[in-house]
């Protein structure tokens, strides 16, 4: 009785919507190469997080006032008043610097991977359109408490766009809405943090999983699981049966469906990460003056200038770069630049082989400096500037694009190691 | 190499004391300690609270918080004409602090997440004669402090104990202590005591709810690692057929 009204409801709804369709398609019959490994947790664990900052921003949204007399009171009011208003904002501030991780893990495996690659340039573009929304959805929320580091931060990085000739002063203007960061830039840049950019945000996951799906997830071995019609054995297809849009053109080998074997894994994955994310909000949610810094603590004001402006922990590694150019128009072009050029990142890469497994010497050393050198530059982005400093954080720049060019050079005739045919397990 | 050891030798100090060149006491306080909590809002009700307001946080609050009958706290510890349920403001019309102090006495509700415990703890211990100041004190902590010592009597008049060295020919003074004339109410111990409780009274306002926040953590982090076991026992139970 009971069976028969779910499929009939099932039924019902199947012949308006293609609900079953979809989720055979996208999780029950998806291909999923089996040998994914730790880092392909981060994609959708991202997810997660999205979805965490979205919940508890309407919720903050609800108590917050976005004006310039009244949001610092009002964020007191959430931390106080409000029944478990701490928590929602902690989830919230800790979620933002969460977001970071993830995506910085999750960027960091399609490098290792080269899953950026050839037939996944538009999977890494979409990606990287998100990390720059994400950036400024970040940016901008971040003046919302309107304390002093939110205020002379939003001043800081808005005043770059000065540096541009001709229409600088002019751009400034029209970002902030006024002469110095005021009540106007508070307005606007909370409209763009609640409306603008998580609608852009939702819209570009969406595509980048559009991209991902039409040609399949690449794996740690960096070989295609989708090969010619008829030419795989019936041990490499195995015992699943995937949907006919991505079998009825290719043979699929050493895959399994999405669900249930990755939506277990990544239960999993989520509590693993849950622990770690609770374990900052509940012990330490001003993350030793990282996550919430101390000069936060007390209302803007424009006439009284922190002795040390830095930004929050995840865009230092790019504010080194612009320090470490005295020229503030060369700096802000080479800040832009150390952004932009990850956009390049399929096109500079000519190698054919993707993973690193199997990739030559040069490659992963290469990469090795890249990592110290992108960390490095996020450790004295935090830092004051002083000659020594500044003359690390050059050396560290340098690192940083010599990573592109040196790989533009090698990339092409780079000595490779032979790859397997079947994925391997390790 | 040997270039770069030397360099990051070098940048050790800057490292080390990027924070500032006081040197700033422990303070050891206690959110458990009820009594401590009680002798602190005492104090800061008497002494700081008609400058500096806590205007974000509720008398009705602390009230429950720190287990002070609403009675008592309405009218031992309410100085102005405020109701129980209101903000703690104080009626110092901000101008006028400003002409009188050079400065506006800011709110001290956030002070402790701003400033930091060992800061408020040392600040309030660091007060000494200096005639040359408008109030006749002056600061180690925060020199030139637009703040008179209103703990004075308590503590009494403290004078700095100066210690001379000699640095190549140049001579240097550099306060090293403090000594009190004896005329507080307080010994130099009991002062300690009574500023410490302020401290923890000030904790306390920069974030009410800590002690709730760490006992819910642990239930949390308890049941996300139950969590994370039974959903490691599912996915291998699932991926047993895989490989």
């Amino acid at each position: 009785m009971l069976n028969k009204l779910v499929t009939g409801t099932l039924d019902w709804i199947d012949a308006r919507i293609p609900m079953t369709e979809t989720w055979n398609k996208h999780l029950a019959q998806y291909p999923t190469p089996a040998n994914f490994n730790f880092w392909y947790f981060f994609g959708g664990l991202a997810m997660l997080v999205l979805v965490n900052q979205i919940l508890t921003g309407i919720w903050l949204t609800m108590h917050y006032n976005p004006s310039a007399e009244l949001a610092f009171a009002s964020i007191e009011y959430i931390m106080r008043d409000v029944p478990y208003g701490w928590l929602l904002r902690y989830m919230h501030s800790t979620g933002a610097s969460a977001f970071f991780v993830v995506i910085y893990l999750h960027m960091f495996r399609g490098l290792i991977y080269g899953s950026y690659q050839k037939p996944r340039e538009l999977i890494w573009i979409f990606g990287m359109l998100i990390f720059l929304v994400l950036m400024a959805e970040a940016f901008m929320g971040y003046l919302l408490p309107w304390g002093q580091m939110s205020f002379w931060g939003a001043q800081v990085i808005i005043s770059l766009f000065g540096a541009i000739p001709i229409i600088g002063d002019d751009l400034t203007l029209w970002i902030r809405g006024d002469y110095v960061v005021s009540g106007a830039t508070l307005n606007r840049f909370f409209a763009l943090h609640v409306i603008a950019l998580p609608l852009a945000l939702v819209a570009l996951v969406f595509l980048h999983l559009v991209a991902l799906h039409e040609v399949g997830s690449n794996n740690p071995d960096g070989i295609d699981t989708k090969v010619k019609k008829g030419t795989a054995s019936a041990d490499e297809k195995g015992q699943f049966t995937f949907h006919k849009q991505y079998s009825g053109k290719k043979d699929i080998i050493d895959c399994i469906p999405f669900h249930p074997y990755f939506t277990v894994k990544d239960i999993m994955g989520v509590c693993g990460f849950l622990f770690l994310f609770c374990a900052v909000i509940f012990f330490m949610p001003e993350g030793g003056g990282y996550l919430l810094e101390a000069p936060n603590f007390e209302p803007a004001n424009g006439l009284k200038t922190p002795s040390h402006i830095a930004p929050v922990w995840y865009y230092t590694p790019f504010y080194a770069i612009l320090r470490a150019i005295p020229d503030k128009l060369i700096g802000v072009v080479f800040f832009g630049g150390s952004i932009v050029i990850l956009f390049f990142l399929p096109w500079l890469d000519r190698c054919k082989v993707r993973s690193i497994r199997y990739r030559s010497w040069i490659h992963k050393a290469n990469i090795a400096q890249f990592i110290v050198c992108f960390i490095a530059l996020g450790v004295l982005g935090a830092l004051p500037a002083t000659p020594l400093l500044t003359m690390f954080a050059q050396v560290g720049s340098v690192g940083y694009f010599g990573f592109f060019i040196a790989l533009w050079l090698y990339s092409k005739n780079e000595k490779t190691k032979p790859l397997p045919t079947r994925l391997t397990f390790k | 190499m040997k270039k770069l050891m030397i360099a990051l030798l070098a940048l050790l100090p800057t490292l080390l004391f990027a924070s500032g060149n006081v040197h700033l006491d422990k303070a050891n306080y206690d959110l458990t300690d009820k009594a401590s909590l009680q002798s602190g809002a005492k104090l800061f009700m008497n002494y700081c609270a008609a400058c500096h307001s806590t205007a974000h946080q509720r008398y009705q609050r602390v009230a429950t918080d720190l287990d002070i009958p609403e009675d008592l706290m309405v009218n031992n510890l309410m100085f102005t004409d405020s109701k129980i349920g209101d903000l703690m403001k104080n009626n110092m019309d901000p101008a006028e602090g400003g002409k009188w102090f050079g400065v506006v006495p800011p709110d001290l509700t956030l002070v402790a997440r701003l400033r930091g415990p060992d800061w408020i703890y040392t600040y309030l211990r660091s007060f000494y004669a200096d005639p040359t100041r408008p109030f006749g004190v002056n600061n180690t902590v925060f020199p030139l402090v637009g703040m008179p010592h209103v703990l004075e009597e308590l503590q009494g008049v403290p004078t700095a104990i100066y210690e001379t060295t000699e640095h190549d020919g140049v001579e240097h003074k550099a306060i090293i202590g403090f000594e009190s004339n004896g005329q507080g109410e307080m010994s130099s111990d009991e002062y300690d005591k009574a500023v410490l409780n302020l401290v923890n009274f000030l904790v306390y306002a920069g974030e009410p709810n800590k002690l709730e926040r760490q006992a819910l953590g642990f239930w949390v982090l308890g049941f996300l690692a139950v969590l994370f076991i039974l959903s490691y026992l599912l996915k291998k139970e699932y991926w047993r057929d895989i490989h």
